[in-house]
């Protein structure tokens, strides 16, 4: 094994997790997916295609989803990172889309599920600030916000794969908080 | 992917410095598709010129009526701007054709032209690539190709571009600024990619040190009736099989007084479907007429053995966005029911 | 027979599901262990020849590198009864894609940089990886997958077929599939002293630890193997797979804890597919509808190294009633990377052409085809002459057809449209077998009133926690919350795979036995119970696995409706309803995830999902999940899931059949069958994609079949 990686492939970043401020050393090369995993031990957000591909890393940066998988660390310096783990307020309240997901079944092995609903997340606000979908009609107003019926939820929700085949009952827990 | 080094841009000016300055350097917009080639080993630069937080975030109108998107503005806040949904809806439809929300949320307006082909030969190191390492060979061509171009392909890169955005960008006569160490320049979003040719390395014209600041609408397009139809193997979260950006303006006499039309995965660039454009001037709006030229057009394509179902796939989406826009009366009964 | 509690058959909610929804269920990868180092496996460039030189100097030198382990230095392994394990052994390369060395470095990044510096020269020969129905070397095996003989005959098909007055006679193609559960195949490995701790992402922990005994030639009391939450399989973390054997290699040589996560790309080439079918189907019947003769015969692929036979032909010998038949499977080794397991091995493919071949036979007598299907309702079954532990095909076609509203519909192909939109829908059967293996559990009853059942079974998402909670509360009769389930760890009562849809019926029979033995030993008692609490052991070996005299089959019913863009030849789903008859429901809730699932995985199969080999490179072009379509929320609407109340005194104390992969099975017939319907084009080569679809909309009609004559 050889040395440490030279200083100026790494750089100290500033990062607040679930409202808590870290100060890490990183490697240029480490992904947010794996800041949180590997160095804060934070594994709601999954590892499924390391690719954009598959949406089990979903994550909230300042507010809006993102693939954890895609994003350099080093770039979001500063940032504000919201995980699974952090919409639960405290120990026992669930945040009212994971209490959906139990009531709806609205998953089989889990693996998929923290994206999911972190995904759903950022759906719920992408509507009520006026986002459109594929499937918006185009002579909808813009900037007003955009009802979600199910063809909606299934579009916008298009970017988290679950080979379990929860969809149906995911796009039922989502409408259930609307 | 290999150590490299980090700078992060505060203003185009030091941006520009910082790519003088690392030859080979790459920007770093939302990453969405430079992080995954680099893990993939297909992308390795030294240094990578963080330009995600440019002063470059905003859409706003111009005084001559344009509308001027910045390098940085993101995909999604892109397609949901009041001044490009009301006024271009084929840009706003073709970025909500594309990707997924999440990379949309990440995604910037220059990097989105400057993704690179997802054609599965280039994005494997084990394989020959003309466009990834010149001279190697085309994998694509010898193996599977059912994605691949039909138009102005060469012998040694059959790739084809996968933005939905550049698409109706082409369509809608927009273009893209750029600035470097020389200053600043635009180009018609139609020319700024190219053909393949003999250098499939070089996707676009872009010169070395050279950044993307922003892109223009011009007024001409703006509000006239434009659309954006993709066809796709599953209904969402999938690149395109073919796809079509439109513009069309018709005279009370329901003659063609603007078109503007372009394909998108057909061609290692968008597709500027300039013969059928010149053909429709002045020409009646109606569906047969827009069969007509759009089989003028694509009289150019030469399918490969797994892909010629792209012609009519694309010939099928053109007609059907042209008739769509075309005045209602002119519209036959069909499409009139559901829409 | 069964308990008098009530708890079976509740909708109970998944007892891990707080966790999962949390981010608290920690999977393979996810075990904080000081020191874990990360490795990245280095894949062959080459169909097929040997590596002849193998340079590592500049990979060793890369920041962070362990080791890199190849051939050369490898440990040396038993040799394994399943040769895709047999991993960094030889030089030889079976197929593109198979391990030729696994880099370890601190980090995933350094592991991942370091791989592509590792320079290897191979000898490469010619391969071929082309299946073709004529291929010279196909040949029939002995048995295809699960121990089926590989041709079954009765009666004089050919002759029967020759002179029946309606005929079908058709090819299907049904292509390689891949698995793609959302957690790739992961393994964490620790060596504690002379103690072997690994977390794997397997169906079956049990088997994984008699794998690694064997291999590395350990007794298994040294080895725990947690299998605690399982991100999917389908079949795909059946048996081990090269992941956990690496992932022990490189913790022995490196004395750290090791973590191999397959990368997305690797999978197709390293956790088996679902090899691709060719089928000849011939449907002989008198013009009334009832058949006279039906053969089904596959062509099929494996690799070099193994032979494993898609069961696709078996469901015929199930299905319906015909004095003659043949079903046979012939195989081809080729380059190719090893098939294995997916969802419903056989039936899956097997009934998407037989059901596609009997809609098509209906159109030929101008027959309904839930009528066609109900005439030819067996009495026993076909092929063995058994009688039916239950049987409720029938029920389940008339119930599915009422809910669907079926009789609503204008049979007439391409009857319906909505401007440019084709609509049709369609209709098919599902089977599956009833299996069940020998497991053991313990139950224990604590002085607090409470009671743990303790059963090495996995939950790869069925809900195995819950549904064993109320087997057992309803043999003890206790209240549901007074139980706890230990499961997943393989220090616990040894238990079957979850695989086959077996895993509930398996467990849950030990689980059952045990807590009955338990009540009675309880029964005996007298006063406080002792500290360590009462317990009892079942083993239901000699039992479980005992020949039954019946045939036990699930059955189902799918109804479909499709929309076709006649200007794209985009097929979209509309809706789906299956009616499943699979014994006693034990879990109402998670019972009908999994039907859904299974649905959802057909209409995927049906039409996104199409994995191509590459005849030049022999490998699969579709490699990642942006080019392997599965089926995204978009593709997949309402689907609903129904089923019959069917009671069953042949199957195990709890009157279950297995659930996990009938909603699988037909539902891209049913589907397929609809695109039929809408367009009055028969597609038959899987998937029906814009590119095949638009082809056939615009070309003539194929004909196959028709009244002979």
């Amino acid at each position: 094994m050889s040395s440490e990686p030279t200083p100026e492939h790494r750089s100290d970043t500033a990062l607040r997790v679930n409202g808590k401020p870290h100060t890490l050393r990183l490697d240029h090369r480490r992904v947010l997916l794996d800041v949180l995993r590997e160095d804060l031990g934070l594994t709601g957000a999954k590892k499924g295609c390391d690719h954009g591909q598959c949406g089990a890393c979903t994550v909230l940066v300042d507010g809006r989803r993102v693939n954890s998988c895609l994003l350099l660390a080093v770039s979001l310096d500063g940032c504000d990172v919201t995980t699974v783990e952090g919409l639960t307020d405290g120990d026992d309240d669930l945040h009212p889309l994971q209490q959906a997901f139990l009531d709806r079944d609205a998953f089989q092995c889990g693996y998929c599920t923290p994206g999911q609903i972190c995904s759903a997340v950022g759906v719920l606000a992408e509507a009520e600030a006026g986002h459109p979908s594929h499937v918006t009609d185009p002579a909808a107003p813009s900037g007003r916000p955009v009802p979600l019926d199910a063809a909606e939820i299934r579009e916008r929700l298009s970017g988290n794969l679950c080979r379990c085949g929860a969809y149906p009952h995911i796009v039922e827990a989502v409408e259930d908080v609307i | 992917m290999k150590p490299f080094g980090y700078v992060r841009a505060g203003t185009v000016e030091e941006a520009v410095e910082a790519l003088a300055a690392h030859p080979g350097a790459r920007c770093l917009g939302g990453g969405t598709n430079l992080v995954d080639l680099m893990k993939l080993g297909v992308e390795h630069p030294d240094v990578l010129v963080d330009v995600s937080r440019l002063p470059l975030d905003t859409v706003e109108e111009l005084p001559d009526g344009s509308v001027r998107v910045g390098a940085t503005v993101r995909n999604s806040d892109l397609a949901a701007h009041p001044l490009v949904r009301d006024r271009y809806p084929a840009l706003s439809q073709a970025l909500l054709a594309g990707a997924s929300g999440q990379l949309r949320n990440a995604a910037t307006t220059g990097g989105n032209l400057l993704q690179r082909t997802r054609c599965p030969h280039f994005q494997d190191l084990s394989k020959p690539c003309n466009k990834r390492a010149p001279g190697s060979g085309c994998g694509a061509r010898e193996g599977t190709h059912r994605d691949h171009a039909v138009l102005g392909h060469s012998e040694h890169c059959i790739a084809t571009h996968p933005s939905d955005m550049a698409v109706a960008l082409a369509a809608l006569d927009a273009h893209v600024e750029l600035y470097g160490d020389e200053g600043a320049r635009d180009v018609p979003a139609d020319r700024f990619h190219r053909l393949p040719g003999d250098h499939p390395e070089r996707d676009t014209g872009i010169r070395p040190g050279e950044l993307i600041t922003g892109v223009v609408l011009p007024p001409t397009t703006a509000s006239l009736p434009s659309a954006y139809r993709k066809a796709r193997d599953r209904a969402s979260y999938a690149f395109a099989l073919a796809s079509v950006a439109a513009v069309l303006e018709t005279a009370d006499d329901g003659t063609v007084t603007h078109v503007g039309l372009a394909f998108g995965a057909l061609a290692h660039k968008p597709w500027r479907a300039e013969r059928a454009e010149t053909a429709l001037h002045g020409a009646p709006a109606t569906p047969d007429s827009f069969a007509r030229a759009v089989d003028l057009e694509l009289e150019a394509a030469r399918p490969l053995r797994d892909n010629g179902y792209k012609v009519p796939l694309a010939r099928n989406l053109a007609v059907d966005v042209l008739t769509r826009l075309a005045p209602p009366a002119r519209r036959p009964r069909h499409l009139t029911e559901d829409s | 027979m069964t308990g008098t509690g009530t708890a079976l058959g509740a909708p109970a909610e998944r007892r891990e599901g707080r966790q999962k929804v949390t981010g608290g269920a920690r999977y393979a990868a996810e075990h904080p262990l000081p020191g874990r180092a990360h490795a990245w496996p280095v894949l062959a460039a080459v169909a097929r020849g040997r590596v002849t030189a193998m340079d590592t100097t500049a990979a060793l030198e890369s920041p962070g590198v362990l080791t890199v382990l190849t051939h050369e230095n490898a440990p040396r392994l038993t040799e394994p009864d399943d040769p895709t394990l047999a991993v960094l052994q030889e030089p030889g390369v079976p197929h593109r894609g198979w391990v030729v060395a696994l880099v370890v470095a601190r980090s995933l990044e350094e592991a991942r940089a370091a791989a592509l510096a590792v320079r290897i020269e191979y000898a490469e020969e010619k391969h071929d990886v082309t299946l073709t129905a004529d291929h010279p070397e196909a040949y029939e095996p002995e048995t295809a997958n699960a121990g089926y003989p590989a041709r079954r005959e009765y009666g004089d098909p050919d002759s029967a077929f020759a002179s029946a007055p309606v005929r079908v006679d058709v090819s299907y193609r049904v292509p390689p599939l891949h698995n793609h559960p959302m957690e790739p195949h992961t393994s964490t490995a620790q060596w504690e002293g002379d103690r072997l701790v690994v977390h794997t992402s397997s169906q079956g922990g049990t088997a994984v630890r008699a794998t690694l005994a064997a291999l590395f030639e350990l007794p298994e009391d040294r080895i725990t193997v947690d299998t605690g939450h399982v991100g999917g399989g389908f079949g795909s973390k059946g048996t081990p797979r090269p992941d956990v054997v690496l992932a022990v290699m490189a913790a022995r040589e490196t004395g750290r804890p090791v973590t191999v996560a397959l990368p997305r790309r690797d999978m197709p080439a390293l956790i088996g597919h679902r090899a691709p079918t060719l089928h000849r189907l011939r449907l002989g019947a008198d013009d009334d509808g009832r058949l006279t003769a039906l053969t089904h015969e596959i062509v099929t692929h494996t690799s070099r190294i193994k032979e494993f036979v898609e069961q696709a032909a078996v469901p015929a010998r199930v299905m319906y009633a015909t004095p003659s038949s043949r079903t046979l499977h012939r195989v081809v080794r080729l380059d190719v990377p090893t098939p294995s397991w997916m969802r419903a091995p056989g039936e899956c493919p097997g009934m998407y052409a037989l059901e596609s071949a009997v809609d098509e036979l209906a159109g030929a007598l101008g027959m309904d085809p839930v009528r066609l299907r109900v005439l030819n309702e067996p009495e026993r079954e076909p092929d063995s002459g058994k009688p039916f532990s239950s049987r409720h095909l029938t029920e389940c076609l008339r119930e599915g057809a009422h809910r669907f509203g079926w009789d609503r519909r204008d049979p007439r192909p391409r009857s319906r449209a909505e401007g440019p939109l084709l609509v049709g829908t369609g209709v098919a059967a599902a089977t599956y077998p009833v299996l069940v293996q020998p497991s053991t559990a313990e139950a224990r009853a604590l002085p607090d009133g409470t009671f743990v059942v303790r059963v090495n079974a996995t939950d790869i998402g069925t809900g195995a926690r819950t549904v064993l909670a109320q087997v057992a509360a309803d043999a003890l009769r206790v209240p549901l919350d007074r139980v706890r389930t230990e499961i997943g760890d393989s220090d616990l009562p040894s238990a079957s795979l979850a695989g086959g849809s077996s895993g509930t019926a398996s467990w849950g029979w030990a689980v059952h036995d045990a807590c009955t033995r338990l009540t009675g030993r309880l029964g005996g008692l007298t006063g406080r119970l002792p500290g360590e609490g009462v317990t009892a052991h079942a083993d239901t070996a000699g039992r479980a696995d005992a020949e039954s005299p019946y045939a036990r089959h699930a059955f189902g019913a799918h109804f479909a409706e499709v929309t076709v863009d006649s200007v794209t030849g985009e097929v979209r789903v509309r809706r789906m309803l299956g009616v499943f008859a699979a014994g006693r429901i034990l879990n109402a809730r998670t019972a009908r995830s999994q039907f859904i699932g299974g649905m959802v995985m057909g209409l995927g199969m049906a039409l996104t999902e199409g994995s191509t080999m590459d005849a030049a490179f022999g490998d699969f072009t579709e490699s990642d999940l942006a080019s392997y379509h599965v089926p995204a929320h978009a593709d997949v609407p309402a689907v609903e899931a129904h089923w019959i109340d069917e009671q069953d005194g042949h199957l195990n104390p709890m009157g279950s059949k297995g659930i996990g992969e009938i909603g699988n099975v037909g539902s891209a017939a049913a589907v397929g069958n609809a695109v039929h319907h809408a367009t009055g084009v028969r597609f038959r080569d899987l998937p029906l994609t814009p590119d095949k679809v638009l082809a056939g909309l615009s070309g003539p009609p194929a004909p196959t079949s028709g009244r002979g004559g």
